[in-house]
């Protein structure tokens, strides 16, 4: 992988047509684009910061539940699959890399690479979504093990544990939800690429779209020991 | 002021651009289409401008309503026949069933308070005369992210439709607090308060997007010169506002998130039965409905820090005090939130959040001394939004004042959930952010639309919305300090008379705000043309046309002086009202100055 010079244009000096993001030129309200592209980038943390808060939200009722029915807790988290856990917390910790790959890639103007990495990211997000449905949700819905009044486990030990399930789905639910909203602005980005839309001077919306995609990991990295690891 | 000769690179197919930002594209079709899928902050103020107002009437109908039931006590009697009669009900009245007509008025008050909140108050000076004048005044074409201004525009219309929508199924009866257990337990089978949740939880969205704009708008897109403290004080409103929007939003957000999962899936996080907590949903809605009480004062504040000192002629006393306050209340504003639920928490955490909650009054103090400060030996006009601000200093202070026997333990255990609170949260929200919002809307009206106002209709309308708004709620004040808990449909005898001269009050603020509907109607169809520059301000703003152009400013602006230098801009025995300003003259080679 070499680096292409992006000082020098481009394409043009080749003899081949101008590239989408060459002809990029910034909303007529901007000075100029680095002001547009910070302003993107900030706007982008300000709204992480939201994201934040609302999950605090709901680590604040996780330690509130948490400190009224300890057993429940306690109980709840042995019902889970430590390994499932783990294995959707590596693939995330990896689609977290390829899509810092593919902001890398866009700045270096390596439209290729800048592909691969998003559907490397879009391949793990489906598989988090698939282990989280597939091998966690359906077959512990099916036996009962079900949030507040819906709970019908027959072999539950400690009469609070629907509150646990409660937070769990609520917790892992949303979560999920943001998993999709990721999904589904990288498809996005991923789908303007093809137009070689993306390069060294327009990567704005693969780098914000990174980001959010960070964030879902980091909320993952704490709801994992929330849930499996702490007995 | 000067403007800088940086022409706007020319564009043949934007000669718009150059005329008024509502000048008409031809055809009615052609221009509702504009208007629907415009990304100009201008438009979408105006736009979110109209639905506030709307939603303020709607709200206030509801308010009228809620009077009008309390101008009687509800009373079962039995006539001369022997049946059973009851009387004073006037909304749902049912003889059969003395709590049908009180379920009503449960819904109705329900009903103003979650429209005024969610709908009005709330989005009503930063989405309107924010949106509108934050870019202008501080020099910018438009906000950082226009297409998104607009989706929270729309964000807005669909959170209201789904307001409307449970309003149309027959209204909640939860109060607009949706506290649990009244939030989870009425209406158990229907979908009303589940809409009327989801209307709150849509219209936050709105919210953050435009509290997320301002903030980069003022970071990103200041004029060049234009630093931090050359900024008019109504963006620093703005910003302390929308940190507030930023931070706290998010957090009412998961609640009635939780609140729907509660009553479509029975989750129990706020269940005892399942081993929730009722008073953890008053935490979490607290956590965001204390700071977003801050979201509705401070654009009030901006709004009049700007009147004050252009309606004086007089550079604001202590700027750096008024912008540095608006960021204390927004701190502090997150560390008071327990003060709603003194009786649900120990005595140390009561304690606490006792003397935090007196924090406050330092800040909030402080700007109101300034503005004094500011008033004295300036060249005061009296005219309409002078008026108002002045109107705002004595309300507010009421409101402010008796927010602290609230915050006092002791006190508040007699004073809590009666009257008192209701006349008190009126003072600080109506007397504060409408009463300034009012004027606000007259400052910047003839800017906005391009024609003045009648200012005679204009002082006697505020004269009225005065003396309406005193007749209304100092009765409410003598109600609660007696003992009349509020929330309900009936009371005691004793209480008719202050009841009675309270509804009267409603009446009189009616006929005020009419006045000034009518007013701005005429203003709309035959009101002179407005100047650029109507009342001598030195911000931005009079520095465009009256309306502005599409692009807000013929040339980008440089700026040269700072927003309240009245005494070093404008020459003297000159008026800021002349535009462009007379260059000062040279100082004359007169007789040596007596020392």
């Amino acid at each position: 992988m070499t680096a292409i010079n992006t000082d020098k244009p481009v394409g043009e000096s080749a003899g081949r047509k101008q590239m989408p993001w060459e002809r990029y030129v910034q909303g007529h309200h901007w000075r100029n684009a680095e002001d547009e592209f910070d302003a993107a980038k900030f706007g982008m943390w300000l709204f992480l910061s939201t994201e934040i808060l609302l999950f605090a939200g709901i680590f604040v009722g996780y330690a509130i539940m948490r400190m009224l029915h300890p057993q429940a807790f306690s109980n709840g988290s042995h019902y889970l699959d430590v390994r499932w856990g783990g294995l959707n917390t590596v693939v995330l910790l990896i689609s977290s890399w390829t899509v810092a790959m593919a902001v890398r890639a866009a700045q270096l103007n390596q439209q290729k690479w800048l592909r691969v990495n998003l559907i490397i990211t879009l391949i793990c997000a489906i598989a988090f979504f698939s282990i989280k449905l597939g091998l966690e949700y359906i077959p512990k819905w099916s036996v009962g093990k079900r949030p507040g009044a819906l709970f019908n486990y027959p072999f539950a030990s400690d009469p609070y544990e629907p509150m646990w399930w409660s937070i769990y789905y609520t917790a892992t639910g949303i979560h999920a939800l943001h998993v999709l909203v990721g999904a589904g602005l990288l498809t996005w980005v991923l789908v303007r690429s093809f137009k070689g839309i993306y390069g060294p001077k327009n990567y704005a919306m693969v780098e914000t779209s990174g980001l959010y995609w960070h964030l879902v990991d980091l909320i993952w990295i704490f709801l994992f020991p929330l849930l499996y690891l702490i007995h | 002021m000067t403007t800088m000769d940086r022409p706007i690179p020319a564009d043949p197919s934007d000669a718009h651009h150059d005329a008024p930002y509502n000048a008409s594209r031809g055809s009615l079709a052609a221009d509702v289409l504009n208007w629907a899928t415009t990304v100009d902050h201008k438009k979408i103020g105006v736009m979110y401008l109209f639905a506030v107002l709307f939603m303020f009437f709607l709200g206030g109908m509801a308010a009228l309503a809620v009077r009008l039931e309390l101008l009687e006590p509800v009373r079962t009697t039995v006539n001369a026949a022997g049946q059973t009669v009851i009387t004073g009900q006037l909304f749902g009245a049912d003889p059969e069933n003395i709590q049908a007509g009180n379920q009503t008025y449960n819904r109705l008050f329900t009903l103003h308070g979650a429209i005024m909140v969610f709908m009005f108050i709330v989005p009503s000076i930063p989405a309107s005369l924010g949106n509108f004048f934050l870019p202008i005044m501080i020099g910018a074409k438009d906000v950082a992210f226009p297409k998104l201004n607009l989706l929270s525009w729309y964000i807005y219309v669909i959170g209201s439709i789904f307001g409307v929508l449970s309003i149309i199924g027959g209204g909640v009866d939860t109060g607009w607090t949706f506290y649990t257990p009244y939030s989870t337990t009425t209406d158990a089978d229907h979908w009303r308060v589940v809409f009327m949740v989801l209307a709150a939880f849509i219209l936050g969205f709105s919210s953050i997007l435009t509290g997320l704009n301002f903030i980069v708008t003022v970071h990103k897109l200041r004029a060049p010169g234009m630093g931090w403290f050359d900024m008019p004080l109504f963006i620093w409103g703005l910003y302390a506002t929308s940190i507030i929007q930023v931070l706290a939003t998010p957090v009412i957000g998961i609640t009635l998130l939780l609140l729907v999962f509660e009553r479509i899936f029975h989750v129990g996080i706020f269940d005892p039965g399942l081993g929730g907590d009722p008073v953890l949903y008053q935490h979490f809605f607290w956590f965001y409905s204390h700071p977003v009480v801050y979201v509705m004062i401070l654009p009030g504040m901006g709004i009049v820090s700007e009147l004050i000192a252009v309606h004086s002629r007089k550079h604001i006393f202590g700027y750096k005090a008024i912008a540095f306050s608006s960021l204390g209340i927004a701190g502090v504003s997150f560390l008071v939130w327990g003060h709603h639920m003194f009786t649900a928490m120990g005595t140390l955490a009561s304690t606490l959040f006792s003397a935090l909650t007196f924090l406050v009054a330092i800040p909030t103090a402080i700007k109101v001394f300034n503005w004094i400060a500011t008033l004295y030996k300036g060249s005061i006009a009296i005219n309409t939004p002078m008026l108002y601000a002045m109107a705002f200093l004595f309300l507010f202070s009421i409101g402010g004042l008796t927010g602290l026997p609230l915050g006092a333990l002791a006190t508040d255990l007699h004073l809590h959930d009666t009257y008192y609170v209701v006349a008190h949260f009126h003072y600080v929200m109506m007397g504060g952010t409408v009463i300034a919002f009012m004027g606000g809307l007259h400052h910047w009206w003839p800017k906005m639309f391009g024609r003045m106002y009648n200012e005679k209709w204009g002082m006697i309308g505020c004269a009225i919305v005065f003396i309406g708004f005193n007749i209304t709620f100092i009765s409410q004040f003598l109600l609660g300090m007696n003992g009349m808990p509020r929330r309900y449909a009936s009371y005691v005898d004793e209480f008719q008379m202050l009841h009675q001269i309270s509804t009267f009050g409603s009446w009189v603020l009616l006929v005020g705000f009419l006045i000034h509907l009518f007013n701005f109607i005429y203003s709309l169809i035959a009101g002179p043309k407005a100047p650029p520059n109507p009342w001598g301000g030195l911000t931005l703003e009079w520095e465009t046309e009256s309306p502005p152009i599409e692009h807000n400013f013929h040339h980008e602006p440089l700026i040269k002086h700072g927003p309240y230098d009245f005494e070093l801009v404008v020459p003297p025995h000159c008026d800021a009202r002349e535009f462009p300003l007379p260059v000062p003259a040279p100082p004359k080679p007169g007789p040596e100055v007596i020392k």
